[in-house]
């Protein structure tokens, strides 16, 4: 089933949250709305389910396969909806939890009572917790409850399920394993999803296309590999990932780094760690000179952080064995040369020079 | 339990201490007095004082209307105390001030205040009246009485419960397709039961030990509306002390039975929530 989001708009008093947002979900994919804390996602989430209203000015709407669904109220409109603290209801059993959207259908729907004990059942198989089926929430784990969470939301077999940052609660090794499962999960079941986070790594591992929201607008639509390879805005770049940012000056039309430009500078460059390669001598092309502050070499890349003229700290990521042959100890004076670099103007805006 | 281990909390001997002499004196040596006095009756005297059949019709005319108001109170304090968590209104600050006057008000002053509006010849119970409903010098006046002075139980037990309730579980609920009713009868007021289940225990307590605001409004009609304090008052004035304090023992252990059961009940109900492997 996919989804179009038309024109939706959403003000909380003088805040706008969502500022007049147009997206198109495609049916069977796993889209993730990515963006720090305020830039919208979770109200964009919540409109889509139907818990929040688009500003009533006619023109925003929510639409499932072509079909409007804006005037549905959410009990209507057959989604499953994951909260990033599982709201599962303590005083029900596991089963009783994921029954209850069977148990609340209206008479004539109604699976019978052996359905439901079947289609819970196949649940907790698909969610791989059948042997829980009589606990109580309490008595779980928080990536037990996650997953029981979603048991339940699949139960009403919904058009489209949508989770709100649903590893926000767990803790880092959980939440790895079962972003992994997700992913697995949705390539068995295929239902059209949406998962808010703020995490661009979730993002990256498990979306089949991300969303870059900011201050209540999108950024960039795209896969992970093409807004991590090819973002769209200063804002994407800082967002996907650590960046390290140069400020400089143009001369001659040509940007000119030296490291100890203030900040008010009229370029900025960013470069991400791993595109930072670290030269004892300056290079052909931009050099910027550092000095090496601390080297750490426990870890699958060797992390190198330097100081550039004004004592700002500059991220460097290199692999084990270029560390080895280029002999780098703290202290040390070198010079940064950029691979892969990208060049900002004073308004954010991209520029393209010859470097 | 062994005192010997550490606490984590300081002093524990002496609050046990302080809250078993408090205890003690404050509410087990009076009763025990009471049951002492009563004993001078004997047994079977005792049972002779019940067995009037004016006895009897109060005390089942005092637990009916007791019964009576705090069910009516579940049902206005579940009410008001949603209005004043989730309702939106400029008043409600005042409103919830408002709630609690029962509490302050001397029970005397509620009484005659009651007994004024529902009185046959006032405004409402004229109204009331032309409807064929006598309320003032009934029972159904009693549970009136009965009714005003609970309900700041009952509020004030749901009240911070309600607050407490998580929203994510009625949008929950709504999500998997429930609606407002079944959300709220198969959601909320389970979450909300055991918060219930006390308010109405205090409201039900309240009301049998109720006197003042009670009598005013009764009309006191033995066997028809008189309640037992009112009762135990009347033996009292007629210095028959011992009669009085038969009664005042049976008020009490029915009223311990009565307490004691609830706490069972609710004590159920809340182990299936805390239900542990």
């Amino acid at each position: 089933m996919s989804i179009s989001i038309h024109q939706v708009s959403k003000t909380f008093g003088a805040y706008t949250a969502l500022d007049d947002i147009s997206l198109e979900i495609p049916s069977g994919e796993l889209t993730a709305l990515l963006g720090p804390s305020g830039s919208g996602k979770t109200t964009l989430l919540r409109i889509v389910a139907g818990l929040e209203t688009a500003d009533p000015d006619g023109s925003g709407r929510i639409l499932f396969d072509g079909a409007p669904v804006t005037e549905s109220p959410v009990n209507r409109r057959r989604v499953g909806f994951v909260f990033q603290h599982y709201a599962l209801f303590r005083h029900m059993t596991v089963f009783e939890n994921i029954a209850f959207g069977l148990r609340v259908k209206p008479r004539g729907e109604r699976p019978l009572r052996d359905e439901i004990r079947e289609r819970v059942h196949a649940l907790l198989k698909l969610v791989q917790l059948e042997q829980l089926a009589q606990r109580y929430p309490s008595q779980l784990s928080g990536g037990q409850r996650q997953r029981i969470a979603l048991a339940r939301a699949l139960a009403i077999q919904p058009r489209v399920l949508l989770l709100d940052e649903p590893f926000g609660a767990l803790d880092a090794q959980v939440r790895t394993e079962l972003r992994r499962w997700l992913r697995h999960l949705h390539d068995t079941i295929h239902v059209t999803s949406i998962f808010v986070t703020h995490d661009q790594e979730e993002a990256l591992e498990v979306a089949d296309r991300i969303v870059v929201m900011n201050k209540g607008r999108i950024e960039q639509t795209g896969t992970p590999d093409e807004v991590f390879q090819n973002p769209a805005s200063e804002f994407v770049m800082k967002f996907l990932g650590d960046v390290n940012v140069f400020h400089g000056r143009v001369h001659n039309e040509r940007p000119v780094f030296t490291g100890d430009s203030s900040e008010d500078g009229s370029v900025r460059l960013l470069v991400r760690p791993h595109d930072l390669a670290v030269l004892p001598q300056p290079g052909p092309g931009i050099s910027i000179p550092a000095r090496v502050y601390r080297v750490m070499t426990a870890g699958a890349l060797v992390k190198i952080e330097l100081l550039d003229g004004q004592n700002r700290l500059v991220q460097v990521q290199v692999p084990h064995e270029t560390y080895r042959t280029a002999s780098v100890h703290a202290g040390q004076q070198v010079y940064l040369a950029p691979k892969e670099s990208r060049l900002y103007g004073q308004s954010s805006e991209r520029l393209e020079y010859v470097i | 339990m062994t005192f010997k281990q550490k606490r984590v909390l300081p002093g524990f001997g002496l609050a046990l201490g302080t809250t078993v002499t408090a205890l003690s004196l404050l509410v087990l040596l009076p009763l025990a007095a009471l049951v002492a006095r009563s004993g001078e009756l004997g047994l079977a005297g005792m049972v002779r004082v019940l067995a009037q059949p004016r006895v009897l019709a109060a005390f089942r005319v005092t637990f009916l209307t007791a019964l009576c108001a705090a069910l009516i109170n579940v049902v206005l304090g579940v009410t008001v105390a949603w209005f004043l968590v989730r309702g939106r209104c400029p008043f409600k600050r005042l409103i919830d001030a408002v709630v609690d006057l029962p509490f302050a008000l001397p029970t005397a002053v509620s009484g005659i205040a009651l007994t004024a509006l529902l009185a046959p010849d006032a405004a409402i119970g004229r109204a009331l009246g032309r409807l064929g409903l006598q309320v003032a010098f009934t029972p159904a006046g009693i549970t009136a009485a009965m009714v005003f002075i609970g309900l700041p139980f009952v509020v004030r037990s749901v009240q911070p419960a309600l607050a407490d309730l998580n929203r994510e579980l009625e949008e929950a609920a709504a999500s998997l397709g429930a609606s407002r009713w079944q959300s709220l009868l198969r959601v909320v007021l389970p979450l909300l039961a055991p918060a219930i289940l006390s308010g109405f225990t205090l409201a039900f307590a309240r009301a049998l030990g109720e006197y003042g605001s009670v009598v005013f409004i009764a009309g006191n009609m033995p066997m028809k509306s008189e309640i037992v304090s009112l009762l135990i008052i009347t033996k009292l004035e007629q210095f028959d002390y011992a009669g009085a304090t038969a009664i005042a023992v049976a008020l009490l252990a029915l009223s311990l039975l009565c307490i004691l059961t609830i706490n069972a009940l609710q004590a159920t109900v809340g182990r299936a929530e805390r239900r542990v492997s």
